[in-house]
Order: C-alpha cells, then structure tokens, then sequence
C-alpha cells in the first residue's frame, strides 16, 4: 500500500504519436488516491489514447509513467491486477446471465467462490438487482447495464477504475444515478479516473483536465476553472476554451 | 489456471445458450453424412447398359437375359465392336457395357474357363461399383444353377474394367471429405468468429486490461471448439460406420491422433483469420471463401485433384484439407500406420506452426 500522499497516477511527459499524428503531447498530471478525476475533451481530442495508455492497452511512444505505483513500461502485469475498466463500448456479454457475468469477472480477477458469492449478493443488493440474477444482460435497460458493468468493474476492489464515456447514450437522469455510483466508490478510497464529454458530468469530478487536440489546456477544480474563466458553468468554460479566449 | 478454466466455462456458455451455434456444431455433420451417403449409395435402378457379344450363342443370350431381367438394367442398346465402346461411354447414358468374347459357351467348358469383361464408366465411382458387383452376382448365379443342372464343371471369370476412372477414387470419400469440411468448419469458421465478436462487442479490451494474457484469452477461446470437434469427428467415423458401413481399417487411435492435429491446425487458421477481421461478418466471409469453398472444390473431396489443372493441383496443395483427406483415407481404408502418412503429418504439423507464429505476430503488432 502506496502511502496516503503519493499520487496514485504519476505522468510526466507522456506523448503517443501515431505516425505523424500526434494523439498525446507531453501530458503531465497527477492523481490522487480517491479523488475523482475527469478528462473532459471533444471526440478526438485524444482521452481515449491516455486511458488506454494508462491500463497498458497501448504502450506510450514516451514518457514517464507510474499507475498505482507501477511503471507501465515494465510492470504491466502488476497494474491489471490492481485497477478496473469499463469503456464506451458495452463491457458484459449480453448472451450470459447477470450472475454469470459477476462470476466470470470474480474468476478472471482470481477471487475466491466465497468472495465472488458474498460480493456479488452486496453488490445486486446495492443495486436492487436481486430479482434479475438470472436474467440475461441483454434484456436488462441500458442504464441499469451499465450500472452492472460499472460495478462488475471494481469487483476486485482495484486501487483505480478507469471509466472511458461510461454514460454514452444514457439520459441525464440515469448518468446522475450513475455519478451516485461513482461517489460511493470513490469514499472506499477507489479512485476513479473518468473521461467525458458530457458538461454536466464533468461538474461532478474532484478535478477536471481538459484536453485539446492531444494537449492539456487546463487543470483544476470545476469551480475553480469557472472562476478562472468568468463563466457559469462547465459549458461555457469549454467553449470559452475551445474558441482560446484566455 | 483459476482464470483460465472460468474464461472457458463461460465460453462454453456462449455456445450452449445459442442455439444456432448448436445447430451448426452438430446438425450440419449429421445432414451432411445422410445427404453423401444416401446419394451416393442410393439403390440401382433401370441402369442403362450395352452389350457387346462376339460370340452370340446360347449361353451369352441366356446371360444377357438373366442380367435385363433382374430389374436393375436396361439395354440401351447393342454393339458391333469395341470401337464404340468410348463413344457410348461419351455419351454418358450407358453405365455398362457386357462384353462376351468369341466362342463363349464353348470355353466355359475348358478348364481355363470363359472371360466375361464388364466395363463401366466409372466417373461415379460408386454407381460403377455397385453395377459391376450386380452384374457379376448375376453371373455367378447363372454359372451355379447351369452347374447344378448339367452336372460339369464350367467356369466364367468375370473382368472388370473401370473406364475414366480405373482406380475407382471417390467410394467412401465422402467420409473423410465431410470430416475434413466439418472440422474447418467448427474450429475454423466458428473460432474466428467467436474472436470477432468480442472485438465488435469491445469485450476484447476488456479482457486485455483483466491479468489474463493474451495467450490465455486465445487458449480459452479455443478450448471448448477444441473438444466439441474432437466429439465432431469421433460421431462422423460413427455414423459413416453404422449407418452406411464405411469401416476404419486402420488404428483407431491414430486416426484420432491425425483428427486432433487437424483441429488444431483448423483453430490456428481461425486465430490467424479473426486477427485480420473487426467484425463477425468478415470473420465468416473470410472463413467461407478461404477454407470452406476450397476444402469443397479443390481438396480432392468431390472432384479428383488428377483431372485439375496444374495451377489448381499446386494450389490445393496449400490446403490442409487436401491432405487431411489423404492421411484418413489412408488410415480408414488401406489401414495404414505412421510409416506411410509421416509426410503429410509434417506438412500438417508445419503449417500450424506457421499459422501459430503468423498469428502472434499479428497479436502483438495490434497491441502497439
């Protein structure tokens, strides 16, 4: 166990370049244990690349990296172990059961039979999920998939959750459930580390950066970036970003 | 090897819960075994023969006789000489032609006995031979009731020639052709696929972020295809055994041994193929048009690789089927062991090798 004030993610300087393209420019930032921590950015403006990077789906071109105190260079295998991932595109698999489906992630995380059947009865109880055990992900609503998903996600208790556009194409009002989710997590000391592009959910984040075409433009708290930038909200601050009017 | 065994318990999940796949794993070996083997051993029936008779006596009449009447054939039409023998057998009606030399009631009397050829067209193999063996039983029936009757001894000694075709290649192919058809099928086609899904789905990103490695994931999605085929092969050597008598000369477990290097060739291609593909669909078209319509065309399955063109032939040889077929002809008709099917093996065994390293290169330059 990292001590409290290390950062749980430490870059510096990470840069991915896809031939000439440039799809991360020397980002630095870091994140703190339990902190929610959110890439707000537009389609292509490169958040998927640094998630990917940092779960060690895609190796950098440069840079230093550490993620729950491994080096992505050479310590890939520890930092699966210890972080979750859902992405944008759905993450269960719709032809098996809901209980199946806690029961493949618990085995492929190396959990316990004891393990997997007292977490997955928490975790179909926090979600009232109890009567649909049986019932197959694909005639579950989206919302409530992804809460699963979600869930599923950190079932082995990982130091970090990367979220990549978890609420694509769900209304605001399930994303604000959702969000619910995420504080809950994020109070186990669960850090969680979430790209969007949805204004409103990067108002919930602890801390915000915000990526242009591979690059970070800025970095804080919401409330913070909106007094920077004079504006009301989270919208105003992106396209007063977007249209470079510092 | 806990991780291991729950990736391939819900893989078999995946292909218990959908039917369809069911279908395709077990209807289609069943369907392709009763369809082969009822229309190719289908029962004769006012087959069309000729009759080339030198020697026009009683007893060749009597004989000519016998066969027209037994039901099974036809005359078509009879002969002067030899010569048109060919052009009758070009013209595709005739299956048969009866050929009775010169002076034949007389030497059926010799101690040398009387020659009969038989000469079918044998581009249908198994017509052919059950026209020959009909004719010939006809014929031995005729000679024993003449014996009994006359009380001397004769003899006729039927000749069998087989035009187009003399080796008769193509009875009991249909065995192994389907085996090797339907292990490309599953291990291949349906491995390549199930890949593709998870790729389509985005469940392949997150199996690559579990601890589980790459190999595992690949070995996990293979494993269960693995033993559904080996049960594949073993009910298709059943079936062909029971229901239409095809025997298994050879070492039965070397016959399994053969099947497992094939499936797992089989499976190295499906790898390979899913690491080219994004979806299921072209997972299925790549699989179809490289394995499945040239295991049908040019394995030797159905049409004999001697009568190709040459380029073909060379290219058929690039296909395991084409030599799976050979190796399990070998084994379950002429009963032969290692010593004679060591080189196919090899080219067998090489080529998995070569699918297995092109299909982890490919892995691994998709993960930069």
């Amino acid at each position: 166990m990292a001590a409290h004030n290390t950062p749980v993610i430490d870059v510096k300087e990470m840069t991915k370049t896809f031939g000439s393209f440039v799809a991360n420019d020397r980002l630095t930032f870091r994140v703190e244990r339990g902190e929610i921590f959110g890439f707000l950015g537009a389609n292509g403006a490169g958040k998927t690349t640094a998630v990917r990077i940092l779960c060690g789906l895609s190796a950098p071109t440069s840079g230093q990296i550490t993620v729950a105190g491994y080096d992505v260079w050479t310590q890939s295998e520890q930092i699966k172990r210890n972080i979750g991932y859902m992405s944008q595109r759905f993450s269960l698999y719709e032809d098996i059961t809901v209980y199946e489906n806690i029961r493949l992630f618990g085995g492929i995380y190396g959990l316990s039979r004891r393990q997997i059947r007292e977490r997955a009865g928490e975790l179909l109880g926090r979600l009232g999920l109890e009567n649909q055990r049986d019932t197959l992900i694909a005639s579950l609503p989206l919302g409530w998939r992804q809460k699963l998903a979600f869930s599923i996600a950190i079932i082995h208790r990982p130091g970090i959750v990367f979220l990549d556009e978890p609420t694509g194409g769900v209304d605001p009002i399930t994303r604000r459930q959702f969000w619910d989710l995420i504080y809950e997590t994020a109070q186990s000391l669960i850090t969680v580390f979430v790209t969007t592009h949805y204004m409103d959910e990067a108002e919930y984040c602890d801390r915000l950066c915000v990526m242009d075409e591979g690059r970070i433009v800025a970095m804080d708290t919401p409330y913070r970036l909106k007094q920077q930038y004079g504006a009301q909200d989270m919208n105003e601050v992106f396209i007063k970003i977007a249209r470079k009017e510092i | 090897m806990k991780r291991f065994l729950c990736f391939v318990w819900k893989e078999s999940l995946h292909i218990f819960r959908d039917y369809r796949t069911m279908l395709i794993l077990f209807g289609i070996p069943v369907a392709q075994i009763m369809l082969f083997g009822y229309v190719i051993t289908n029962e004769l029936k006012d087959i069309r023969i000729a009759v080339l008779d030198h020697s026009k006596d009683e007893a060749t009449r009597e004989i000519t006789r016998k066969i027209l009447s037994s039901g099974f054939f036809i005359l078509d039409r009879t002969l002067d000489s030899a010569d048109q023998m060919e052009e009758v057998f070009r013209e595709g009606k005739v299956k048969e032609v009866v050929v009775f030399p010169p002076g034949f009631a007389e030497k059926m009397q010799r101690l040398s006995g009387a020659d009969i050829q038989l000469v079918a067209d044998a581009s249908d193999a198994n017509t052919a031979r059950l026209v020959v063996n009909h004719t010939s039983a006809i014929i031995r029936d005729y000679l024993q009731k003449r014996i009994a009757e006359t009380s001397m001894p004769m003899k006729i000694t039927p000749g069998v020639r087989m035009f187009y075709n003399p080796s008769l290649k193509g009875v009991y192919m249909f065995v192994p052709g389907i085996m090797a058809m339907i292990l490309v099928l599953v291990s291949a086609l349906m491995t390549s696929v199930s890949i593709a899904r998870e790729k389509e789905y985005g469940t392949m990103e997150v199996l690559l972020v579990s601890p589980l490695r790459a190999s595992q994931i690949i070995l996990g999605k293979v494993t269960p295809y693995m033993v559904l085929s080996v049960i594949n092969a073993v009910s298709i050597i059943l079936l062909g055994n029971l229901v239409f008598g095809v025997p298994v000369q050879g070492s039965n477990v070397l016959l399994l041994g053969v099947s497992i290097l094939y499936i797992f060739l089989a499976l190295t291609i499906g790898i390979f193929i899913s690491t080219l593909v994004r979806t299921q669909q072209m997972a299925m078209f790549m699989s179809i048009f490289i394995l499945m319509l040239p295991t049908i065309l040019l394995s030797g399955f159905i049409f004999p690789i001697e009568n190709m063109p040459k380029i073909l032939q060379w290219f058929s040889a690039l296909l395991p089927p084409r030599w799976f077929i050979v190796i399990v002809k070998s084994i379950m008709l002429k009963a032969n062991g290692l010593l004679y099917i060591w080189k196919e093996l090899l080219i067998l065994a090489g080529m998995s090798l070569l699918f297995l390293v092109m299909s982890f290169m490919r892995f691994r330059v998709r993960l930069e």
